[in-house]
């Protein structure tokens, strides 16, 4: 289908897992670091690179020059909570990307494919639209999570019922529930009468991370970065169920379990993802393509990898966004699909013409 | 189906009988008395009263089968008659309804899903295949079993991986991708996946369905020689002169139930496979690999209900007078 010949194995390909698996994370964890030092200098305030430096090793006890005071307050309470919600949100959409496209066996298949991203939508326009939002500060990133998961659930239940589960009817079901979900949101948003809540709804919806808070960091990452620890725990057996059920089976893997976790894993990182950013498009589909295309289909070099990457894209995705069109911003979400949706086209396009030419 | 004669379960009883009556040479293998000698041992595989039914259709009715430690036992049986579904069941892959499975004397159900792995090896059918791994990759996987969870293959897993790519000569396409492979080819790089595994029992599922007449003979002459090394092995195996030619037991199966079970030469005999198959068939010894064979002639229906004398004859027909039967058998049927 996508990814079609490999006549002669090249570059990562020809490496064993372990290498492939440190030489690329080694590489990307530097992009982090260097893509996050750059985020952190722009903005506004110009803060040179090397006061950024200086003020991440003081505040771990170094001995550092003097900085001021200003600088060390914009990085500190504005940049780079901002960076880390950035990037557990990047982190936790690729590794439920890379999760469902291999539970689905289908490169198409994307993090909120299981309702989580409708839910998490329902959940903020209900805390918008009543005025939860208002009353407290948490309250729309809560709703959002409660939605995302309750659409799992529901998903998960229909699929399941009688006993029989089968990842067809998941699917079938993530789509209708998708679209009935979607449907409600719209319903809302035509007979709100109040246009402030209107605008902040669309603004949620086109998903972002501005003015993202240590507040933020401290209800997604610590369940992001549970999630991504199991399912790389899990990575193997998620090998073996893209060979089938029975194959899984025949080879030690307790297949419903393990789905369930894996579903349940997947769901939970893009659920708290969903929470403290809306919906960003895109990512949970071409990060895990793009590093499939390059390391190849093991889950267990495509899951950590997709973490770092989705982690990378994520921040140079708002850094782009919130200095291209300084003083304003634009959305993050808005940006992603901007880039990501020409990028995946062009490489459906350059795949199809290999599945041709075989 | 409730038009076949008795049914010839529990084979054994009716073998001397059948053997008076049957003019055609013995199986030279003498692996009957060999397995009653093992009786008192525990057995590789050993299945008992298995049962297994989806929408009221009985798959499987009280299937009993025992492999003996290092023995090749073939499953045969015509389309439906359960042999996958037995195999799927002692492999752990579906929950049979009834009975008991198992595997080296310990209870199936009690053993962890990773240890049956171990133990157990199975090569389905049709060969699965998820885009983007390489066949190396794949048989790499048969290495999974024996990996702690925080275990990537090493080493010995990759040299271990080559070996079972080379008796299954399926070294030179180690580095395409499985969904660019035939599917022959893939049947056997799941074989070599099956085999990094080290099993001790390994479940074929029609190995060699896909296969070229070549590598059909290369792939049983594998595994039966795998057997004499130690390994228990239990196929399911359509083409009757491949299965009489490389297994020490058969077992016939039809509709869920086991019809009779023993050496090749007791078991596909023309008398049970015109009752089983519905194949008017001749068997005789085949000169050049002086192994057991089996001619089929015509679709034994019309023979059966026009003149169900000769179905007595027929059993005791030499290859030479198959040929000769041929042509009376066609223009019988006109």
């Amino acid at each position: 289908m996508l990814y079609t010949s490999v006549s002669g194995l090249r570059g990562f390909r020809q490496m064993r897992v372990s290498a492939r698996l440190t030489i690329g994370a080694a590489i990307l964890l530097a992009l982090v670091l260097v893509v996050a030092l750059v985020s952190l200098s722009l903005g506004p305030v110009d803060i040179p690179t090397s006061h950024v430096a200086w003020i991440i090793l003081s505040s771990i006890g170094f001995d550092v020059p003097e900085f001021a005071r200003t600088e060390q307050l914009v990085i500190d309470q504005i940049r780079l909570p901002r960076i880390v919600v950035g990037a557990s949100v990047g982190m936790a959409l690729g590794v439920a990307g890379a999760t469902m496209q291999g539970l689905f066996r289908n490169p198409m298949a994307d993090p909120g494919i299981i309702g989580v991203s409708a839910g998490g939508a329902l959940g903020a326009v209900i805390a918008i639209a009543t005025g939860t939002a208002a009353l407290f500060f948490l309250a729309l990133p809560v709703f959002a999570f409660v939605g995302a998961m309750a659409a799992a659930f529901l998903v998960y239940g229909v699929a399941a019922v009688g006993g029989r589960f089968s990842m067809a009817t998941l699917l079938l079901a993530g789509v209708a529930i998708n679209a009935f979900l979607g449907a409600i949101v719209s319903a809302i948003i035509i007979v709100l009468p109040d246009n402030e809540a209107l605008r902040e709804i669309l603004f949620w919806l086109a998903g972002g991370l501005d003015s993202r808070s240590w507040e933020h960091v401290r209800i997604a990452t610590p369940l992001i970065v549970a999630s991504t620890v199991l399912l790389l725990l899990m990575s193997r057996d998620l090998n073996l169920l893209m060979l089938g059920d029975d194959e899984a089976r025949s080879m030690g893997v307790r297949v419903g379990a393990t789905r369930i976790t894996l579903l349940a894993a997947a769901a939970l990182a893009t659920g708290a993802a969903v929470a403290v950013s809306g919906t960003i498009a895109f990512v949970g589909l071409v990060i895990p393509h793009i590093l499939r295309l390059v390391l190849g289909p093991d889950n267990r070099v495509l899951i950590p990898l997709s973490a770092l990457a989705g982690a990378v894209f994520v921040i140079l995705a708002d850094t782009v966004a919130r200095t291209i069109i300084e003083p304003a911003e634009l959305r993050v979400g808005i940006l992603t699909a901007f880039v990501g949706a020409p990028f995946f086209i062009l490489l459906l396009i350059k795949n199809k013409r290999q599945v041709y030419s075989l | 189906m409730s038009k076949h004669p008795p049914s010839l379960s529990n084979g054994n009883s009716h073998a001397p009988e059948r053997r008076t009556r049957d003019a055609r040479p013995q199986d030279a293998r003498g692996v009957p008395l060999q397995a009653q000698a093992k009786r008192h041992r525990t057995a590789a595989v050993e299945a008992q009263a298995l049962s297994f039914s989806v929408n009221a259709k009985q798959l499987l009715d009280r299937v009993d089968l025992r492999a003996e430690s290092g023995q090749f036992v073939g499953l045969i049986g015509p389309n439906g008659a359960g042999k996958t579904t037995l195999l799927r069941s002692i492999s752990n892959v579906l929950s049979y309804d009834e009975g008991s499975v198992r595997l080296l004397g310990e209870d199936l159900d009690k053993l962890p899903a990773r240890q049956v792995a171990e133990i157990l090896a199975l090569v389905p059918q049709i060969a699965p295949y998820t885009q983007g791994f390489t066949a190396f990759e794949l048989v790499l996987m048969g290495r999974y079993p024996h990996m702690g969870r925080f275990q990537v293959e090493g080493k010995e897993d990759d040299a271990i991986a080559e070996r079972a790519m080379r008796l299954t000569e399926t070294e030179s396409f180690a580095t395409r991708t499985l969904e660019t492979l035939s599917g022959g080819e893939r049947q056997r790089v799941f074989l070599a996946r099956a085999i990094a595994q080290q099993p001790r029992v390994l479940l074929l599922d029609e190995p060699t369905s896909n296969l070229d007449v070549l590598h059909q003979l290369k792939i049983l002459k594998l595994v039966r020689d795998l057997v004499d090394e130690g390994l228990t092995a239990v196929a399911a195996i359509h083409d009757l002169n491949m299965a009489a030619r490389f297994c020490d037991r058969l077992v016939l199966l039809a509709e869920g139930e086991v019809r009779t079970e023993g050496a090749p030469g007791d078991v596909l005999t023309a008398e049970t496979i015109e009752t089983v198959f519905g194949v008017e068939a001749a068997v005789y010894r085949e000169p050049a690999t002086g192994a057991l064979a089996i001619s089929l002639i015509a679709p034994a229906e019309a023979a059966a209900v026009e003149a169900p004398v000769r179905r007595e004859t027929t059993a005791s027909r030499s290859g030479e007078q198959a040929v000769a039967a041929r042509s009376e058998a066609t223009s019988g049927i006109r």
